[in-house]
């Protein structure tokens, strides 16, 4: 099992009812395995703050709940979480968050540790994918015992490495009663989330002695003298490269288990700590007047891996030069991607595009070029409207917003709501794949149904727009080039605020290709054109450009963008 | 083979090689044949046709999920930049398997190229034809089952 089924595992042997997340990777394999077990009730929440909220709105009620999402969704769900420490919980609630580092997928690498930290609740961390499982399992009974909410935290290398998993039998629980809302308990008012506060202090004492209770320690086979503090997939790699060394593996990262720490320190000569993108862990042990060796700060950057953890330790490291000429392969926009042509013309006119984050984020990369900005999730449309405000009206002419359709159900909704409200003219472009397509297609409100495979109410995006007052609305398919020209270009000339929504399925959804298409090498000048799309079916063989028929889906971008006709369809070619 | 060790396996091709299906077939192949294993890949922005490699490692006890530099014991690439690419990560006297063995270029035309690759493989790893076969059972749709069974039996045939 990968982490991420382990933690569904998990979650469904401790008798959990509900689960919320938004897909976002490491983390969308959780809430995918979950809806495979009996008795759970699963969603794609909108957005991460909203499934923070479902979570623990059954969790109020008396169920087990579980929300997942990767690590910067938990900063769209911070709102409600550092409130939940206060509130505490009713039925077991676990939060996961999945780290990236290394961004393997990400904008950015923040170790969501320090959330657990911040908001004050307790914090468990799996080394494997058995671990996952048993702590998991373990995160519900300590949110019941100790009234709080539980953070899990795992990391890519968790989430998507695969190994042997232990199952027990799921527990016996009696149909979750709903438990009457207590109002000093759950209604924040300054009044009683002064009392919350109280209790929320006393909780954490209360936890500071658990977390003793969650450490492993380990002799190695060395003298002794030397001890390692680590957590998380690092202890691996510890094992792996230094079985001399002594290890101290704390499984509860918050609290910090103190006395332990003092302990292991105290009875050993040297101490390193071994993490992964921040000084979490190593500040604890200073806290404690403990000395830890100063290992610079290079290894923050990025995934840790054995060699450099071998490097991080002062072990002998295989230094393999990168081979050259060989670059990894960059992702790329799939052939006949419906993202492609908006990138085309958006380039041509040469305005600046505000995006977001997605697939189409790919259109930021050469040959297209095409992207501007890319932040969090629904922040390019705030963007392209604080160009117009700093610049004028006019500004909005040579700026567009560029969005997803599950991006801009996530939280791309209040930035344009904000455009129309404060009397901007800016264009934002939707593109509507009608899927949410870079982690895997996942459902959303937009495409009538739900993770379960249930049909459900879509949303029309057009009436949506107009409901929050934008008049200028164009829905367009994806595969006509001039019709995309004009339609852009009339937006951004236009003083009032436009929507275009690029409305073409993902390739991917449907693989239903027409006939492929033929470059004719009689024909062909080599100009250009159309390798300037960028699609993977455009190769450059020994005699030229060619069209793999393999690759090729035939939709037709080329065609039009070659002005010596030298493109055909393969049927009329013969 | 040394089990005492734990081995190492690296996977590399392009998004859409059926790379993380030839290492999930070899993961639970170990599985079968009784051997700790750990498995690490990563999805997401990488899947979209760009290079994707799967690590797997099976012992008595694994620890790193991911294989330390240049020890690689035997790489599978089903393209040959990634063949290319990812070479110098094998340890002296490890194997190589690419499409530059016999009949590869050719099996490799197939979807079911992969499974090939798996068969010659076979023949270097300790574990049974029934470990194989109901690994690939579980991974392969029943649709596709038979050619995929009889690209790994076309390897497994290969004389070495």
């Amino acid at each position: 099992m990968s982490g991420n089924e382990a933690i569904a595992r998990g979650a469904y042997e401790a008798g959990v009812r509900v689960g919320t997340a938004y897909p976002g990777t490491p983390s969308t394999e959780i809430l995918e395995n979950l809806r495979t077990y009996p008795g759970v009730n699963v969603e794609w929440s909108v957005n991460e703050k909203v499934a923070v909220e479902v979570a623990s709105g059954a969790s109020f009620s008396g169920a087990r709940a579980i929300v997942a999402m990767k690590h910067v969704g938990l900063n769209v769900a911070a709102d409600p979480l550092m409130t939940l420490a206060y509130t505490g919980v009713g039925g077991g609630m676990v939060v996961v968050t999945a780290d990236d580092p290394g961004m393997h997928s990400s904008q950015n690498e923040q170790d969501n540790r320090f959330f657990a930290r911040f908001a004050g609740i307790p914090m468990f961390e799996p080394g494997d994918s058995d671990e996952a499982r048993r702590l998991t399992r373990a995160a519900f009974d300590l949110s019941e015992r100790f009234d709080t909410p539980v953070l899990l935290r795992v990391t890519t290398r968790i989430s998507h490495s695969k190994g042997i998993v232990n199952l027990e039998e799921p527990e016996t629980r009696p149909g979750a009663q709903r438990i009457p809302l207590s109002p000093p308990k759950y209604v924040m008012l300054p009044s009683f989330a002064r009392q919350r506060a109280v209790v929320k202090l006393e909780r954490l004492s209360g936890l500071r002695r658990e977390t003793e209770k969650w450490v492993f320690s380990e002799k190695g086979t060395g003298d002794g003298k030397t001890g390692v503090i680590t957590s998380g997939v690092c202890y691996h790699y510890v094992r792996e490269v230094a079985p001399d060394l002594d290890i101290l593996r704390p499984v509860m990262t918050y609290p910090f288990p103190d006395e332990s720490v003092k302990q292991f320190a105290k009875t050993h000569e040297k101490i390193l700590v071994i993490e992964e993108l921040d000084t979490y862990l190593t500040d604890q042990v200073r806290a404690l007047g403990m000395e830890v060796q100063d290992l610079g700060s290079w290894w923050k950057l990025g995934e840790l891996d054995p060699d450099r953890v071998a490097k991080m330790l002062g072990k002998p490291v295989c230094e393999i030069p990168v081979t050259e000429g060989w670059p990894a392969a960059a992702p790329v926009m799939c052939p006949g991607c419906p993202h492609r042509s908006t990138f085309a013309v958006l380039k041509e006119l040469g305005v600046e595009a505000t995006g977001d984050i997605g697939c189409y984020t790919l259109g930021a990369l050469p040959p297209l070029n095409a992207m501007h900005t890319c932040v969090n999730m629904g922040g390019g449309v705030s963007h392209a409207f604080g160009i117009e405000k700093a610049h004028g009206p006019s500004a909005s002419e040579t700026t567009v917003a560029v969005i997803g359709d599950s991006t801009f159900l996530h939280s791309g909704i209040t930035s344009l709501l904000d455009i129309v409200y404060n009397g901007g003219t800016t264009t934002t472009i939707i593109l509507d794949n009608s899927t949410t397509a870079m982690t895997g297609r996942q459902h959303h409100p937009g495409t009538g149904f739900r993770l379960d495979g249930t049909p459900a109410p879509a949303v029309d995006l057009e009436t949506l727009c107009r409901a929050l007052g934008v008049n200028d609305i164009h829905t367009i398919g994806a595969y006509n080039l001039d019709l995309l020209r004009r339609t852009i270009k009339e937006a951004l000339a236009r003083r009032e605020p436009s929507v275009i929504i690029v409305k073409t399925p993902c390739v991917l959804l449907k693989r239903e290709h027409k006939m492929p298409y033929r470059i004719d090498r009689d024909i062909c000048s080599d100009c250009g054109s159309c390798t300037d799309l960028g699609c993977p079916a455009i190769c450059e063989g020994d005699d030229g450009k060619y069209i793999d028929p393999v690759l090729c889906v035939g939709c037709d971008l080329c065609r039009q963008v070659c002005e010596l006709e030298a493109i055909q369809v393969i049927e009329k070619a013969l | 083979m040394n089990i005492e060790k734990t081995q190492s396996i690296l996977f590399a091709g392009l998004g859409g090689q059926g790379i993380l299906v030839a290492s999930g077939i070899t993961a639970l192949a170990a599985f079968h044949a009784g051997y700790d294993v750990k498995q690490s890949e990563v999805h997401g922005m990488a899947q979209r046709g760009g290079s994707v490699s799967s690590q797997i490692r099976f012992g008595k006890k694994v620890h790193s999920p991911l294989i330390p530099q240049g020890t690689v014991d035997i790489l599978v690439a089903v393209h040959p930049r990634e063949s290319a690419r990812n070479r110098s990560q094998v340890r002296p006297g490890g194997v190589i398997i690419d499409p530059s063995i016999p009949n590869a270029e050719e099996e490799l035309k197939n979807k079911w190229g992969n499974l090939y690759l798996l068969g010659v493989l076979s023949h270097y790893l300790p574990f049974s034809p029934e470990a194989w076969h109901s690994a690939i059972r579980s991974v392969v749709p029943q649709k596709y089952l038979e050619v995929n069974m009889m690209a790994f039996a076309r390897g497994t045939d290969r004389i070495l």
